[in-house]
């Protein structure tokens, strides 16, 4: 026979047991045509924008799921970060901008209702060099838009390789962060944010997804998961293989998982008509058993995630997930590598739970996989300022290293570490996670700009 | 006028080994038109497995159609049908 039964039965295998699946088809639409003058215009052209380029997104991608066999769990659109967009639209008396920011946050968020996509990202800016004034009444309408409506994601980018770190912007998210937990959906409000180094404008993956600039009118962006496809695939190995053959393991199954999620991609970009843009290949951990990427690090030997090796083992899987993709398509972007989302990951909640794992260790883990200390409950009352400085440390990993970095922090009102945050579904639970006590105020109050490292100059 | 892409699916039945299960779904087949290129089929732990290359050039039936019906299908005789699109078995399994 053409393909042979294991062959067959593998593929079977990897949809039905370990969870193989097309994380997510986003649209990118640009929304810079819908921007006027008039803001009532400009609301009502973003309205009409995201209803025409996206009303065959959900129904077409559910017809290639039925035809492929292989689920698509998320729809999802990304648009032109929004301070572009509302930019020439914005009066400039600041609370007035901050109604017409929240306006057109709801109207978006009852878009996406009506087009039935899981989440629609793009609400932010990017003010790694300056904050425009636009700019600033978004970050100052974050706190309303995130408590008041479901689907709007939000970021902002406050730092680059290029162009270093805004310290007044990041200092400004520390409070931006503390106030939206203070809402009334201030946990949910907390986890659709993130802050950045170096975003990436092709993200199809949520929360920090947006359409950069540089991206056509509409485009397909990918994101592929596969935790438990990889884990099966070493989880039967002899117990004394060398490292580098586990390498070869991950490599050939991230492989086959792009080629599948290239496919699909490249069906649906067809079938609503746009171009198709790339593939995120990211281990993205869900809360289900099996769906981790805590067990692939401990199953590679390690006793529990975060003890001494943790670094390395997950160096090794990033890497061989990167360079099997690579070579599967030559259309990988947005972030590709291992998410190590502690809320969505039962293996890292443990781990926290049980001291293995702690913020530091975390930190350290992020300098070398995608995309950050991400989904991390700490406790209701942590500082602003420290908020502010652990959001700096991220920054600094991605700026000295030339690679995204992100900070998705969760204060969790009222509640104090080792207390557990239960976020419900696949967003899992973990224990609120232990911060340095000692305060990091005056760094943070001085602002400024920390300048790019010498290594940006490359002109 | 572009040439139409292939309409070949692969399918995998899989249960316990029962009289008439090749005959139900290959009648299937001949009825909407489907035909069977290749056949196979094999034991694996006690269960009964079959893989079938389809072509659907000549039916009318679209792979996410197929599905459904089989899906169907399996149910009354207890057996699991996965299909699948050919080209993400190709994708997957040759360079």
């Amino acid at each position: 026979m053409k393909y042979s039964i294991e062959e067959i039965l593998e593929t079977i295998e990897m949809i039905k047991s370990d969870k193989l699946d097309i994380r997510t088809v986003t649209l990118g639409i640009n929304l810079m045509p819908a921007s006027d003058n008039d803001y009532k215009k400009t609301i009502q052209n973003i309205e009409k924008l995201l209803l025409a380029s996206a009303k065959d997104l959900v129904k077409k991608a559910k017809d290639i799921e039925e035809q492929y066999g292989i689920p698509i769990v998320n729809k999802r659109i990304t648009i032109t970060p929004i301070s572009l967009v509302l930019n020439s639209s914005f009066t400039g008396h600041k609370k007035k901008d901050r109604a017409i920011a929240l306006e057109t946050a709801k109207i978006i968020d009852k878009t996406a209702k009506k087009l039935k996509v899981d989440f629609i990202g793009g609400f932010g800016c990017l003010v790694e060099k300056s904050i425009k004034y636009s700019d600033q009444i978004i970050i100052e309408s974050l706190s309303e838009v995130l408590n008041q409506t479901e689907r709007v994601c939000a970021f902002v980018n406050i730092g680059s390789t290029k162009a270093g770190i805004n310290m007044r912007a990041v200092a400004r998210m520390g409070g931006i962060i503390h106030k939206i937990s203070l809402g009334k959906n201030g946990v949910f409000g907390c986890a659709k944010l993130v802050v950045f180094c170096n975003a990436v404008s092709d993200n199809p993956f949520m929360a920090g997804g947006f359409h950069g600039i540089d991206q056509g009118d509409k485009v397909i962006n990918i994101g592929i998961s596969g935790p438990g496809v990889v884990r099966r695939s070493i989880k039967n190995l002899p117990k004394d293989l060398a490292l580098d053959e586990i390498s070869k393991k991950i490599k050939n199954t991230a492989f086959k998982i792009t080629r599948a999620g290239e496919v699909v991609g490249r069906e649906i970009a067809q079938a609503i008509g746009v171009k198709f843009g790339s593939i995120d290949l990211s281990l993205a951990p869900t809360a289900d058993e099996g769906d981790s990427v805590g067990e692939i690090l401990e199953l590679m030997g390690l006793e529990k995630t975060g003890t001494h090796g943790t670094t390395a083992a997950l160096a090794l899987l990033t890497d061989a997930v990167k360079k099997g993709g690579l070579m599967a398509s030559s259309s990988i972007g947005g972030l590709s590598g291992a998410f190590i989302p502690v809320c969505e990951d039962a293996f890292l909640a443990k781990a926290v739970k049980e001291k293995a794992l702690n913020i530091d260790k975390l930190e350290a883990m992020t300098s070398i996989c995608s995309v950050g200390l991400d989904m991390i409950a700490v406790p209701g009352d942590t500082r602003s300022t420290t908020l502010a400085a652990i959001i700096a440390d991220e920054a600094a990993i991605g700026m000295v290293n030339h690679k995204t970095t992100a900070a998705r922090l969760i204060p969790v009102k009222g509640k104090k570490e080792g207390q557990n945050l239960k976020l419900g579904g696949l967003f899992g639970q973990a224990p609120i996670i232990k911060l340095h006590k000692q305060k990091s105020d005056q760094f943070i109050w001085r602002k400024g700009q920390i300048p790019p490292t010498i290594t940006s100059f490359r002109n | 006028m572009t040439k139409k892409p292939k309409k070949r699916a692969i399918i995998a039945v899989l249960g316990k080994d029962k009289i008439g299960t090749v005959s139900k779904i290959s009648s299937f087949m001949a009825k909407n038109s489907i035909n069977i290129e290749e056949i196979s089929q094999t034991i694996i732990k006690d269960i009964f497995t079959m893989i079938m290359l389809l072509d659907l050039e000549k039916s009318d039936l679209t792979i996410a159609e197929l599905s459904k019906k089989l899906s169907k299908i399996g149910g009354e005789i207890g057996h699991e049908i996965h299909v699948h699109d050919e080209k993400i078995i190709k994708a997957m399994h040759r360079i």
